[in-house]
């Protein structure tokens, strides 16, 4: 929002081989890069360098070493932004990058807004009158993309999660502000004893959060994509070759999978958390009902749809009924055991049905055809996904957001029990709640005035 | 018949406590001012609690008073009783409030306006604004009086179209059985404004001497003299005690016993009435599982026997009030003096004003108080002063004086109003201010007197007292930054005593000892420091010492916000053509009309998306204008 902040985020999606670009832009990005930049070629001075690419590797603030790197030194006003910007491409796939990046925000940059780069390139004249429209739509699409995200992260459980604690934090400030502005009324006083309890359940649940972030688990469960289609189509089989080790149970019999497999998997550093399936089709065994039923709500939150068909039996009605559900999200026609038969021309229409989504031959025996197959996988997730955006930077938002709300509550605590008065740790409280609404999109400032009035009775 | 009653700068339509700012606000900055009101009698009347301040009130006051209003000075001079509350809860929250004695404050608020140079005061029921070319012209009472106007403000309270209800008893009329303003009304529709319905109400008022006070819990006043003014004149005051009791189950059983005859119930009362001032019935079903609520009895002055019964307002029929009243404990013989009831009336929503309280659609015309759909008489006090300083500043063709939400609760309150959807009357609360720990009542006067001064409302004396207070607080902590105690023994020892670590390994300052939460200039003396500053500067040293760290925080976030606030709107943006908005973002912007993207950015509604894309346009829009 302010033009003398220096921003950061991830420029490009992670793409071939694990490269991806943090780019740095504002008044501090050289200063800043310099921080966490080691040239190979210890003579050389960022300071110096200018429009060419330095070989080197960045450091964390404890001098660890994360990866190795091109960096690329653009001046005002010949840069994208026409501010100073700094590119680091990384070259290690998705941790790293996120690492960088996390290592250039503690220097007190701020992560990009989304489309921010490119609204700075408008703001300072980058951009002719013309894009301006332009702009106003990526900013849109950006951030429609980026709640999106919010929501898919570990299919809402993320949100979920900080929608509670976010709500006790609400109530808790509700009970203390409610007794600073009614102090005639008999509220009641909360003891310190009582905020700091409550303060501290909620603090272990972020942490216990945080800790999620800090092993990467929730980077790793990022995007979900779910292998769907009809009984014995092989999608167990297709899950096995993806993954390169026997996951699924994989049998002639259709209906063989009853319930959802998930498992972590990463093609070129773009995690995604892969998902077999019941097939689908009408049962009359419950068992196998009820597994569908979980099929279909995986399907819900899937950010990834591969759709398997079955080139031997071809496209039946049940392949039809599929493509129909899942229509309009991002999907990957997979044909499936194309060393059996060729697959007859109705796959393309299915395919034409489904917007065009990419087709590819496979076969989970032979093994051909696989590359492909993650070929069209990536490209239909980063596709959906506009560069600047990415799920890492998402994540990394989070993971901000929570941290800044955990240092905050540490505050109250240790200033609750220093014996500070209670109109100071509603600062840090009420910022605390704010930081989690970074996540959920709400915490304005009528929701408190309205827990107030909800939760105690109150005035003359 | 109508007739020329004569030409004012400012005409000042109300004399309650919106109406009362406005125009000793108006005349003090020389423009020739009329008040008209009502009824003579009841200038700034308390129709509800005869009581100021509290929490976020109290800063209103300081905050009216460090301006160059009224209300805080005559309250400390017709206070009957003084309360420090939220003493222990910090700084921010600190805050004063006052009983008064309600027949003296009105008579000395009148007698201030009778002698105020360039204002006259009159009884005029009004019934019509003229308007002509877009601005106001004139006003014109019933009996056709017409006095033209350079600007006119309406603080007109809860008397538009006013409606008082006690059970299935409704009648036309206002606070205190008064004439309701039947025409005004209609004539504010006819220029264009859309009014809505809020609905309020007050408890009973009863007889001292039916009281059982063997069977109430005594509220003295504090011993320690406070004023809310910075230059009160008051410098001693005896004091009146108001007294506790509380409902039971008993009450309760009756009041649900009649639910089908409570007018809130019935649906008879359909309008939005405020949350923080719910009636006793409204309490006893919302909040079912509590026993008991407190209830207050106030003096309502020194030569009456009335007492005002907090906690206790209700439009319930006449016999169950008394019923209620008798259920309560010290109440069982109580003779009830006035019936309580709940009153309906007209606003007009705010999103029709400024953020200098002129309203949108008429130049020249204000709006301060009620009217706007607030409730409390600081808030209408707040609103009044700054109606009158911006009706003068328009005739004068001077800017109008905006205050932030970093300024003061005033400045809260105003935004408020231009960027939220109000939705029941609305009260100032701390909560309410984002920043609050800069916003406090001991320093209204650092916060706003320079302002006052440069409008032309702070006067000699009163700003030769600010700077010597500003001059007392910078040599202040100057001092106690420099002011170095030597460790030795005794002060290791003394520190010991009042249980206060670590022990200083050198020499250690004022300041820092000060930043202990444990260490107040008390204990200062008791280590041994001499040469203090003096007691009146204290508390505010200890503030800004003690929190400062807090406070450098939030100024840090407060410079941020402005720089948004600075960024203006044009007026005329045609919000439904802007791409990239989200669709209930735009009729939210176009509705509410924000005059700078920090104003923008607080509509509920509108997300940070929405503000980058109008920096967007808004540089789309700067390229575009013909230079
Ligand atoms: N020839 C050949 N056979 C395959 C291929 N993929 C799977 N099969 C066989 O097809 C049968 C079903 O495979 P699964 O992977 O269990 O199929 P599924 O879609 O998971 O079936 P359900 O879980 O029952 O819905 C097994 O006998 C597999 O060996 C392939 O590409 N070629
Ligand atoms: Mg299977």
């Amino acid at each position: 929002m302010y033009p003398d902040e220096t921003i950061a985020a991830v420029a490009t999606p992670p793409g071939e081989g694990g490269i991806g670009i943090v780019r740095v832009s504002g008044p501090r990005a050289v200063e800043v890069v310099k921080r966490v930049f080691r040239p190979r070629n210890s003579g050389i001075d960022l300071d110096m360098v200018n429009k060419e690419l330095v070989y080197g590797h960045v450091h964390d603030l404890q001098g660890g070493r994360i990866d190795e790197v091109l960096v690329a030194v653009m001046r005002s006003p010949h840069s994208y932004t026409r501010e100073d910007v700094v590119e680091i491409n990384c070259h290690g796939g998705f941790i790293p990058l996120k690492l960088t990046l996390e290592t250039v925000l503690t220097m007190g940059v701020r992560l990009a807004e989304p489309g921010e780069f490119t609204k700075r390139a408008f703001l300072n004249g980058r951009l002719d009158l013309a894009q301006a429209e332009a702009v106003a739509d990526l900013i849109r699409a950006r951030t429609e993309e980026s709640h999106r995200m919010a929501m898919e992260q570990l299919g809402g459980r993320l949100s979920g999660i900080v929608t509670r604690l976010q709500d006790d934090l609400l109530s808790l400030l509700a009970a203390v502000e409610a007794e600073l502005d009614f102090p005639t009324d008999d509220v009641g006083e909360m003891d310190r004893e009582t905020l700091s309890t409550r303060v501290g359940d909620i603090l272990e649940a972020l942490d216990r959060l945080l800790l999620s972030f800090a092993t990467g688990r929730l980077f790793r469960e990022g995007v979900s994509a779910v292998l769907a289609g009809k009984p014995n189509a092989g999608k167990s089989s297709l899950m096995n070759a993806l993954l390169r080790w026997d996951r699924a149970i994989v049998t002639c019999v259709p209906g063989t999978t009853r319930d959802v497999i998930e498992e972590t998997y990463v093609i070129r550093g773009i995690p995604l958390r892969l998902a077999d399936t019941a097939g689908l089709r009408e049962t009359g065994d419950p068992v196998e009902a009820a597994g569908i039923e979980r099929t279909r709500r995986a399907l819900e939150l899937a950010g990834l749809v591969v759709m398997v068909g079955d080139a031997a039996t071809g496209v039946s009605g049940e392949d039809r009924e599929l493509a129909s559900l899942v229509n309009g999200r991002p999907v990957v026609l997979a044909i499936n055991k194309v060393d059996l038969a060729r697959p007859e021309p109705a796959f393309q229409e299915l395919a034409a049905s489904l917007n065009g989504c990419p087709v590819v031959e496979v076969s989970a025996v032979t093994g051909a055809g696989l590359a492909g197959l993650e070929q069209a996988m990536v490209e239909t997730v980063t596709a959906g996904s506009l560069p600047g955006e990415t799920p890492l930077v998402a994540a990394a938002r989070h993971a901000r957001a929570l941290g800044r709300a955990r240092d905050l509550l540490q505050a109250v605590l240790a200033r609750a029990g220093e014996g500070w008065p209670v109109d100071l740790l509603t600062i840090d409280l009420r910022e605390a709640w704010e930081a989690l609404g970074e996540i959920t999109g709400s915490g304005a400032g009528a929701e408190l005035i309205d827990r107030i009035f909800r939760d105690f009775c109150l005035g003359k | 018949m109508e007739y020329g009653a004569g030409r004012y700068d400012v005409v000042v339509i109300g004399a309650g406590h919106a109406g009362c700012e406005a125009a000793l606000a108006a005349a003090r900055l020389g423009l020739s001012t009329l008040v008209v009101t009502l009824n003579l009698d009841n200038v700034a009347l308390m129709p509800c609690n005869p009581a100021m301040g509290g929490p976020a009130k109290g800063q209103l006051l300081a905050e009216v008073d460090a301006l160059g209003g009224e209300a805080a000075v005559n309250t400390d001079r017709a206070a009957i009783q003084m309360r420090l509350l939220n003493t222990g809860k910090g700084p921010a929250v600190r805050a004063l409030r006052a009983q008064t004695d309600r027949r003296l404050y009105m008579s000395l608020m009148k007698n201030v306006l009778e002698k105020q140079e360039n204002l006259h005061l009159q009884q005029v029921v009004v019934d019509r604004i003229e308007v002509g070319r877009g601005a106001v012209r004139a006003v014109v009472g019933s009996c056709g009086a017409r006095f033209d106007a350079g600007a006119v403000v309406v603080a007109t309270g809860t008397y538009l179209n006013s409606r008082i209800i006690i059970g299935d008893l409704a009648y036309s009329g206002a606070p205190g059985n008064q004439m309701p303003a039947k025409r005004l009304g209609e004539s504010l529709r006819s220029l264009g404004f859309s009014l809505d319905r809020f609905k309020t109400g007050t408890p009973p008022r009863v007889h001292r001497q039916s009281v059982d006070f063997s069977r109430l819990k005594e509220q003295r006043g504090d011993a320690e003299l406070r004023n809310f003014s910075f230059i009160s004149p008051v410098k001693q005051r005896e004091q009146v005690s108001c007294w506790l009791t509380h409902t039971g189950e008993d009450t309760h059983r009756i009041i649900r016993d009649n639910l089908d005859r409570a007018p809130l119930f019935t649906g008879f009362i359909r309008s939005a009435g405020p949350r923080y001032c719910p009636s006793i019935e409204t309490k006893v079903v919302r909040f079912a599982d509590k026993s008991s609520h407190q209830v207050f009895l106030e003096p309502e002055g020194l030569e009456t026997l009335e007492m005002y019964v907090q906690g206790l307002a209700t439009s319930l029929p006449g016999d169950v009030q008394l019923a209620v009243l008798r259920s309560i404990p010290g109440l069982a013989k109580v003779r009830l003096m006035r019936t309580g009831y709940a009153i309906e009336y007209d606003y007009v929503p705010s999103f029709q004003l400024k953020d200098s309280l002129e309203t949108r659609a008429v130049d020249g015309l204000f709006l301060a108080g009620q009217i706007n759909g607030t409730s409390g008489y600081e808030e209408a006090a707040a609103q009044g002063l700054v109606a009158g300083i911006n009706a003068a500043r328009y005739v004068k063709n001077e800017p109008p004086l905006k205050l932030a939400r970093s300024d003061g609760y005033i400045g809260v309150l105003i935004d408020d109003l231009v960027t939220k959807t109000i939705e029941e009357p609305y009260r100032m609360m701390t909560s309410r201010a984002e920043h609050r720990l800069l916003l406090r009542q001991d320093n209204a006067d650092f916060r706003l007197t320079e302002k006052g001064r440069a409008i032309g409302l702070v006067d000699d004396g009163r700003y030769r007292s600010f700077q010597a207070r500003r001059q007392g607080l910078d040599d202040g902590l100057r001092f106690v930054k420099r002011t170095l105690l030597p460790v030795t023994a005794e002060l290791l020892a003394g520190m010991q005593a009042i249980n206060t670590a670590p022990p200083p390994a050198q020499g250690i300052t004022l300041a820092a000892l000060l930043r202990r939460p444990e260490i107040t200039f008390r204990e200062l003396v008791f280590l041994g420091a001499s040469e203090l500053p003096s007691p009146e500067v204290r508390p505010l040293l200890e503030t800004e010492i003690k929190y400062e760290g807090y406070i450098k925080r939030q100024s840090l976030q407060v410079e941020k916000l402005l720089r948004l606030e600075g960024r203006l709107l044009p007026p005329d943006i045609d919000y439904a053509s802007i791409r990239g908005l989200c669709s209930e973002a735009g009729e939210k912007l176009a509705r509410m009309r924000p005059a700078s993207l920090g104003q923008a950015s607080r509509i509920a509604g509108v997300s940070p998306a929405d503000i980058a894309v109008l920096l967007v346009y808004l540089e789309k829009w700067r390229r575009s204008a013909p230079a």
